[in-house]
């Protein structure tokens, strides 16, 4: 009689990869349902689109380098990326600056860093930071007025066809600047109390955008329920960026003020969804402190002295930067050990 | 009564099914005696005992059939009365699913034990008395790698043990064999413990129970009554039983890394330990059984086996009622920390707690293996404190100088992280691959150092024979010329006498002074030659002197060993094991040159006889 030969643990109750990525997608949907009750369809047709794109072009590569596509594509991390760029982009991205961020994040930033697990830096904000980049225009023009989706919004199929058809023109009608951008650009020469006349701010805070940072918040406080993602990183990131705003920014006429930098902008999908991809982020509890902090702090210099009204993806690129030398200063105490034992001459995570 | 006493948590840890209601239906049964019993000579780490019987002796029950001359090791008893069938290699239990060296035992039936010696009141005797008696006993640690009982109730002077542990956790999965023990057998394992304590004069003796062996703490509750025994009921979380995890939860204190819980004044032992003390001293019985679990869903009737040592797992299993065809897997040990066998041929011995006859369906084949996607599961529940993931990237990569930065050896192997890997990874077997190639580097870098000393010295020596050489040639070549000298004013003096040239003397002159030179050339390039390909030149001519010094050396070299070996056993050092073979090493060599000396002695007799006849 042949038995099995295996090496133990012969028990083993995961949570496959696949089922992970599965849940980060499900709390990610309040976040896009507030989305489209706020700003229309666009975010949930770019989402689709986002997510069509990725899953082909992470098979394309998967060919490509012969590896098992149909088993690699069921772990779904291709479909988060596409998910977190379609959820990040204006509502009216042309689809070509979509498809370019996607394209770059899964061909560049993930397979030919060696796909999943090996990408030093967050697929999706690369992409993301590329388009900002090349096309300023195109990501900076092309965000929705806040109108709720049975008010006053352009249809479903008036936003496709401004998505499809790529043209400027199509959708200025509907489109407004972000409540951080138009608060940064205007606050040189205003007061606080002119600036919020503008109805991007709406009555609350920023129209719109604190609904969907709350939808997100909650999918994030999820998670850490489900202990898929651990509260560090969110806790440090958003607390940084508290501290910061309150060290700083006690002025309104001269910075945006918490409420706004909380609530509008990327701020929960950043912390939430973003900053906690693992491969990209810091190891121990301490380090992932330290790297959520600066996620923090960078967020809030950019937006403050930078050029950008928004920073997460800049902040989150940096931050992976620095990920191997957080790591290699911050590895936990080992039982038995009087201290951890930090750095090393031959390099950390390589 | 709940438990008032203080516990503190330990890091990580999981909570995987137990299944340990499988096995705990029916009291402990006698297992019975099978039609032979194959008993390993090497049952746990330390030295292999050695046969002192031979094939065909009959053997009584409890009668001595192997011992240990020297090193760490317990003697081995017959389980029964019977005959000795063979001594030669059989399957024994291990992972790699290797043979050994093992008594065969046929047993006559009749279960006739030999003349034993009980002792009603061990307080009576000193304390060196009951830890021979607990020797002579075979006794060896029943929970884990089964380190030999003396030694460890016998730590170095310095380490006094405060906190005396009674691991009754048994967080495995399945394994259930403490549990019914503990509800069973509650005053031998109080009547063991006793002992030990007696032994080790703690201040504190505490039992910790995890809270899903409700049964086995009421027990122990009444059998501790009027004792200074202390019950900690502990919560239930993988590896609560892990000898540090342990410790932490009922001290708050952590063994250092590499050290031993002596260090800081614990020491940990197992329930079926302290039953096989009670027994050894009160019954005056070796340790030739134990209680192992048969547990698993290809296991008809499932439950707990008093079992005789040396019992074949495939007698045990029908016991059991194995089903043939439902089982696919064997593990002896629980599904966290055991191992898979490829026969039923292999015995029961004293570390066998747990067989498992699993289904397909219940350890069904993992996944297959992902990417790491470094989601930190692994670090979460790792009760060491580690860093898996980053351990197994640097495994894999076989960047091991960093694995072990990274306290690769302060793993315990728990299996936590690789039970939740979402990924599917075997990280356990990774680390066991680079503990085990860097343990190999070890041995290899240090017979590279020995090899590389050994070729200095030679080199040395060489270098220093050919510069005696040279030496020895120059002094020749002065002599030479020298006596050339004198010779040349000896003619000159014959000259200034007048007396007439004699061709013949001015002849021999050149002829001398040519072989003087010829000589020393010859001498120079024949140096030139035989100098480095000579293999061990000297040993021609024995050199007694050499030869006492070599001997004497190797001698005190010996004694310091084994002293330090000494010390080592006392302490529970890890390095045991090394000076063992050191010492075994010296002893060979003190051999070797008690031999050479003899040799010497005698060709050198030889040599000098036959002169002394003339």
């Amino acid at each position: 009689m042949a038995f099995v030969q295996q090496s133990s643990p012969h028990a083993h109750k995961a949570r496959p990869t696949s089922k992970v990525m599965l849940w980060v997608i499900l709390a990610a949907l309040p976040g896009l349902l507030a989305q489209t009750l706020f700003f229309g369809w666009g975010n949930l047709i770019n989402v689709v689109w986002c997510i069509a794109i990725a899953l082909a072009s992470e098979a394309a590569v998967l060919k490509l380098r012969s590896k098992p596509v149909a088993f690699v594509l069921k772990d779904n991390t291709a479909a988060v990326t596409g998910l977190l760029l379609g959820l990040s982009m204006p509502q009216f991205a042309p689809w070509w600056v979509s498809a370019v961020a996607v394209i770059s994040a899964i061909v560049i930033a993930k397979q030919l860093y060696g796909g999943l697990g090996s990408n030093p830096f967050n697929p999706a904000m690369v992409g993301y930071a590329l388009v900002l980049i090349s096309f300023p225009v195109a990501m900076t023009t092309n965000w929705a007025e806040p109108a709720l989706l049975w008010d006053k919004a352009p249809g479903f199929g008036d936003t496709l066809a401004a998505i499809a058809s790529g043209q400027q023109t199509a959708v200025d009608g509907w489109t407004m600047a972000t409540p951080l951008d138009e608060y940064k650009h205007k606050i040189a020469t205003h007061t606080s109390e002119e600036v919020l006349v503008h109805p991007t701010f709406g009555d609350g805070f920023a129209r719109g955008w604190e609904w969907v940072n709350a939808a997100f918040l909650a999918g994030g406080l999820v998670l850490i329920g489900l202990r898929i993602i651990t509260w560090h990183i969110p806790a440090a990131f958003l607390g940084a960026l508290i501290v910061m705003s309150l060290a700083f920014g006690s002025n309104a006429d001269e910075f945006a003020p918490l409420s706004l930098h909380l609530l509008a902008g990327g701020t929960m999908l950043g912390a939430f969804f973003i900053a906690t991809d693992p491969v990209s982020a810091a190891t121990s509890h301490q380090g992932k402190l330290i790297y959520g902090a600066g996620i923090g702090v960078l967020i809030y210099l950019i937006r403050s002295w930078g050029n950008y009204p928004d920073a997460v993806a800049f902040s989150v690129l940096l931050m992976n930067f620095a990920v191997p030398f957080i790591d290699h200063y911050t590895p936990p105490r080992t039982y038995g050990h009087h201290k951890a034992r930090r750095g090393f001459s031959g390099g950390g995570r390589s | 009564m709940p438990s008032t006493i203080k516990l503190w948590d330990f890091s990580g840890g999981i909570h995987p099914a137990e299944n340990k209601q499988i096995s705990t239906r029916r009291p402990i049964q006698a297992a019975g005696i099978p039609g032979q019993l194959v008993l390993p000579l090497q049952q746990h780490i330390g030295e292999p005992a050695e046969p002192v019987v031979a094939i065909g002796d009959v053997v009584l029950k409890g009668q001595k059939i192997a011992d240990v001359s020297h090193g760490m090791g317990v003697p081995l008893h017959a389980p029964t009365s019977g005959v000795i069938e063979s001594i030669g290699d059989y399957p024994v239990p291990h992972p790699s699913g290797m043979t050994d060296q093992c008594i065969v035992l046929k047993p006559d039936g009749k279960d006739e034990w030999c003349e034993r010696f009980p002792i009603s009141d061990y307080r009576t005797l000193e304390r060196d008395q009951v830890l021979g008696i607990i020797h002579s006993a075979g006794i060896s640690g029943m929970g884990g790698a089964g380190f030999p009982t003396d030694i460890k109730l016998k730590p170095p002077r310095d380490r006094k043990v405060d906190t005396l542990i009674l691991n009754g956790a048994e967080c495995e999965p399945y394994i259930t064999a403490d549990d019914m023990t503990m509800r069973e057998r509650a005053d031998k394992v109080v009547a063991g413990l006793k002992i030990m304590a007696w032994i080790l004069r703690p201040e504190r003796c505490v039992i910790g129970i995890e809270d899903n062996k409700p049964e086995a703490a009421a027990t122990l509750r009444e059998a501790i009554h009027g004792t200074q025994i202390e019950i900690a009921i502990i919560p239930t979380k993988y590896p609560s039983g892990g000898e540090k995890q342990l410790i932490q939860i009922l001290t708050g204190m952590e063994v250092p890394s590499g050290g031993i819980p002596a260090d800081i004044g614990v020491m940990c032992q197992n329930v079926g330990t302290a039953v096989a003390v009670s027994d050894a001293v009160f019954e005056g019985s070796p340790l030739i059984n134990r209680v192992v679990t048969v547990s698993g869903e290809a296991a008809e009737s499932p439950g707990n086996f008093d079992v005789l040592l040396g019992t074949p797992i495939a007698y045990l299993l029908e016991q059991a009622g194995l089903q043939h065809d439902l089982v696919s897997r064997l593990v002896l040990g629980g599904p966290m920390m055991g191992y898979t066998l490829n026969t039923t041929a292999v015995p029961v011995i004293k570390t066998s707690n747990c067989i498992i006859a699993a289904t397909a369906s219940e350890l069904p084949a993992p996944p297959p293996e992902q990417a790491c996607i470094r989601c930190g599961q692994c670090a979460e529940v790792c009760p060491m404190e580690l860093l898996p993931q980053q351990l197994f990237w640097h495994s894999k990569a076989t960047e091991f100088e960093k694995a072990e930065h990274l306290n690769l050896f302060d793993c315990i192997e728990c299996g936590a992280c690789s039970y939740v890997c979402p990924s599917s990874i075997p990280l356990v077997q990774y680390y066991r691959y680079a503990k085990g190639e860097i343990r190999v580097q070890r041995a290899e870098q240090l017979k590279a150092d020995r090899a590389r000393e050994r070729f200095e010295a030679r080199q040395q020596r060489l270098e220093r024979e050919q510069q005696e050489k040279e030496l020895r040639r120059k002094e020749r070549a002065k002599a030479a010329a020298q006596a050339q000298a004198l010779k040349k004013a000896e003619a000159e003096q014959a000259t200034a006498n007048g007396e007439a040239v004699d061709e013949r003397a001015a002849k021999s002159a050149l002829v001398e002074q040519a072989l003087a030179r010829k000589k020393a050339s010859s001498e120079a390039s024949s140096a030139k030659v035989t100098a480095p390909p000579e293999p061990e030149p000297e040993q021609e001519t024995p050199d007694l002197d050499v030869l006492e010094k070599q001997f004497s050396q190797a001698l005190s070299k010996l004694e310091t060993m084994q002293a330090m070996l000494g010390d080592a056993k006392a302490q529970q050092a890890d390095n045991v094991d090394k000076l063992e073979r050191a010492v075994a090493k010296n002893h060979d060599r003190v051999k070797r040159a008690e031999e050479a000396l003899a040799d010497a002695r005698k060709t050198l007799a030889a040599q000098t006889e036959p002169q002394s006849i003339k």
